[in-house]
């Protein structure tokens, strides 16, 4: 186990008889996982790219030892689909589904959280190792074997600067994209320990956005914590302001949440921080080089 | 996300059984008069702008009478103003209360703990931001057993109430927390909430109700916001689509890939005007919406950055020089293209042998496209 999965992870897939589903089931095999169920109630007996297909979390589990879910669920089911995956003992789910509610998903993260398993998302890419595992859409082409760990916020944005990492000579150990709700299962703070622990990554790329109080969160961790060193962007620092939450989210966020303080406090916790995403795969370069020289 | 009227959320309010002044709705002058002269609103009554905006009271938006005339001349200087930027095209009149204390509570979400939170103070009236943060009460709300009689009781005694006002406010915060999960609501905020008599009563109501929820709550769909026409139909077709005063548009997918391209252009000079963010999808059918929907807005240059994640760089490429075909001759613009991902560079042949720039480079591009830009002003 490197950080999450590994050659070990078993993926099923929920919602695998979907546009989506299907595709992106073809892609994690292309990648090298290893896919070995899909659920989708009703199409008990029918295989998709090879793989064969369950009526519940539960038939796959047993059927398959699945030990990973992805989820591609449209947003109304979402909710029953992830309970349905920890309650047939799941310990990890990429939820790639958006537009979930946040009511719902405080309702799935707190029940996650009581089994003691780990959601990742939603409204997320998911997660890869290159050469070992994914979980996720994140597009193949952008990844090869290597040792720096990417935690992102965004999508697209993160298939672009793992694209640079690449495109410079250098590889991915690991690369989480965590997604961009409100609510999320993995946060920076839950993620970073895990990097910090894994053996296979020796500099860490931090992808963050303006919006709620993670970016800082996760600072503070690494000001306290990690021992890596930190190449950070934050997306959005030209952004016009956004609609406040009414008055009760600035008491929440209390100053923070800016392009401006979440800069601040990667700084201030000895992260580089790039100035646009296109700088990133030099100073992560910087930085490997210096390492080796020690 | 959909920003209810003061009187909007009080109509919710009501159906949890929240204490509320008796009051109606007026359109016109002549309506706040005659609700008043039946009897329908008691005198004397309190006339409020219906506008999303805040501070009111200070702007001259509330207003209050004693007389059906003075209703009808209330409501005449008030329906038709400017306020922050919204016409208010109605009024709330409501009883004037003998109103005691003024607290404040709020019912709405902790990201970072990732559990809701009721928010209480004693020193409620006025705006909340303006409060000491030690006369300011959070308290988390575990989903599952719901807001608590213990952490109800918790919260009277904070507020500094006791006897029959605890036990109305115990009602109050328990109507609340139902409203809050079962509305879908962003945000419960209710300032003031007043102690009238031996109780309290919901003065003012604030509620923002999420998108995402939209389709188990078909009772808020007819509610627009201040979305502007373009806006309305992006959102029809699932664009996230945002306008505002520059001259770049900006297609992207991703929002992350969306701000990103913004900050770039910004570096180098560029006003972006209108961004299109298609989410993460790179399906051509939607680049050839956003299109299409990029040339209403009548930009002076387009800035298209998608990064291809499953589809192929020459099946989006072909499919932009469909619709570039399809946009009228006279609405057409300047397009800086920038595609990566599979079958980049047969993506970029596509686009240059149909006279599009199209250069992979974050930078470069952005530097055409604002060239672009000034050269057709």
């Amino acid at each position: 186990m490197t950080v999450l999965v590994d050659a070990d992870t078993r993926v099923v897939v929920q919602g695998i008889t979907g546009h989506q589903g299907t595709v992106h089931t073809r892609q994690m095999k292309l990648f090298g996982t290893q896919v070995v169920a899909g659920v989708t109630p009703g199409k008990a007996g029918s295989e998709v790219e090879g793989v064969p297909v369950f009526d519940s979390v539960k038939d796959a589990v047993a059927a398959s030892r699945a030990n990973a879910a992805c989820i591609f669920v449209p947003a109304p089911y979402a909710r029953d689909a992830l309970l349905e995956t920890v309650d047939a003992g799941i310990r990890l789910a990429v939820i790639v589904t958006e537009h979930i509610p946040f009511h719902d998903m405080l309702v799935m993260y707190h029940y996650a959280r009581e089994k003691g398993a780990r959601i990742i998302g939603p409204n997320c890419p998911g997660i890869a190792a290159p050469g070992k595992a994914k979980v996720g859409i994140i597009p193949n082409v952008v990844f090869r074997p290597g040792r720096v760990g990417v935690i992102s916020r965004s999508g697209t944005l993160t298939y672009e600067i793992v694209n640079g990492i690449k495109e410079v000579g250098l590889g991915q150990s690991t690369c989480i994209g965590l997604g961009g709700d409100p609510v999320v299962g993995t946060s920076f703070v839950d993620a970073l320990p895990l990097f910090q622990a894994d053996p296979e990554t020796d500099v860490l790329v931090m992808v963050g956005e303006i919006g709620g109080t993670a970016e800082e969160d996760g600072a503070e961790f690494i000001g306290q914590h990690f021992t890596k060193p930190v190449v950070a962007y934050i997306a959005g620092r030209s952004a016009p302001p956004g609609k406040r939450m009414g008055h009760a989210g600035a008491i929440i966020s209390r100053g923070k949440g800016t392009a401006e303080t979440k800069v601040a406090a990667l700084e201030a916790a000895g992260a580089t921080v790039a100035r646009f995403p296109y700088e990133i795969p030099a100073l992560v370069a910087d930085l490997v080089k210096q390492q080796a020289r020690r | 996300m959909v920003k209810l009227a003061e009187w909007r959320g009080k109509e919710m309010f009501r159906k949890y059984g929240v204490p509320l002044p008796r009051g109606a709705v007026a359109r016109s002058p002549e309506e706040a008069e005659s609700l008043t002269a039946k009897g329908a609103v008691p005198l004397p009554c309190v006339v409020k702008a219906q506008v999303l905006a805040g501070g009111r009271g200070k702007g001259g938006a509330v207003k209050f009478a004693s007389s059906p005339a003075e209703a009808r001349a209330a409501a005449a200087s008030i329906l038709g103003l400017e306020f922050k930027g919204e016409v208010v095209r109605e009024v709330l009149l409501e009883e004037k209360l003998a109103i005691g204390h003024e607290f404040y509570v709020s019912f709405t979400l902790d990201r970072a703990a990732r559990i809701p939170i009721l928010i209480s103070s004693a020193k409620g009236g006025i705006e909340i931001e303006s409060v000491d943060d030690a006369a300011i009460d959070r308290q988390p709300v575990h989903p599952f057993p719901g807001l608590t009689s213990f952490e109800r009781r918790r919260a009277a005694r904070s507020l500094g109430v006791s006897g029959s006002v605890a036990k109305s406010l115990d009602r109050v915060l328990g109507a609340l927390w139902q409203a809050f999960q079962a509305e879908d609501a962003e945000l419960i905020e209710v300032n003031p909430l007043a102690q009238v008599g031996d109780g309290v009563v919901a003065l003012d109501a604030k509620v923002i109700i999420e998108d995402d929820a939209a389709f188990r709550h078909p009772e808020y769909a007819e509610i627009r916001d201040d979305r502007t026409p373009l806006e309305e139909i992006a959102r029809e077709k699932e664009i996230a689509f945002v306008q505002l005063d520059g001259n770049i548009g900006v297609i992207a997918n991703g929002a992350g890939l969306t701000m990103a391209t913004l900050d770039v252009l910004k570096e180098f000079g560029g006003d972006p005007g209108v961004f299109l963010d298609l989410g993460g999808t790179d399906d051509p059918n939607k680049v050839t919406e956003a299109f299409l929907l990029m040339a209403k807005a009548k930009p002076r240059a387009v800035f298209l950055n998608i990064f291809g994640g499953v589809t192929r760089c020459d099946t989006v490429a072909t499919g932009l020089v469909a619709a570039m075909k399809q946009v009228p001759a006279s609405d057409r613009f300047p397009l800086v293209a920038r595609i990566r991902g599979n079958n980049e560079k047969e993506g970029i042949a596509i686009l240059e042998a149909a006279g599009i720039t199209a250069t992979p480079g974050l930078k470069e591009s952005a530097q055409a496209v604002v060239a672009a830009a000034k050269g057709a002003a």
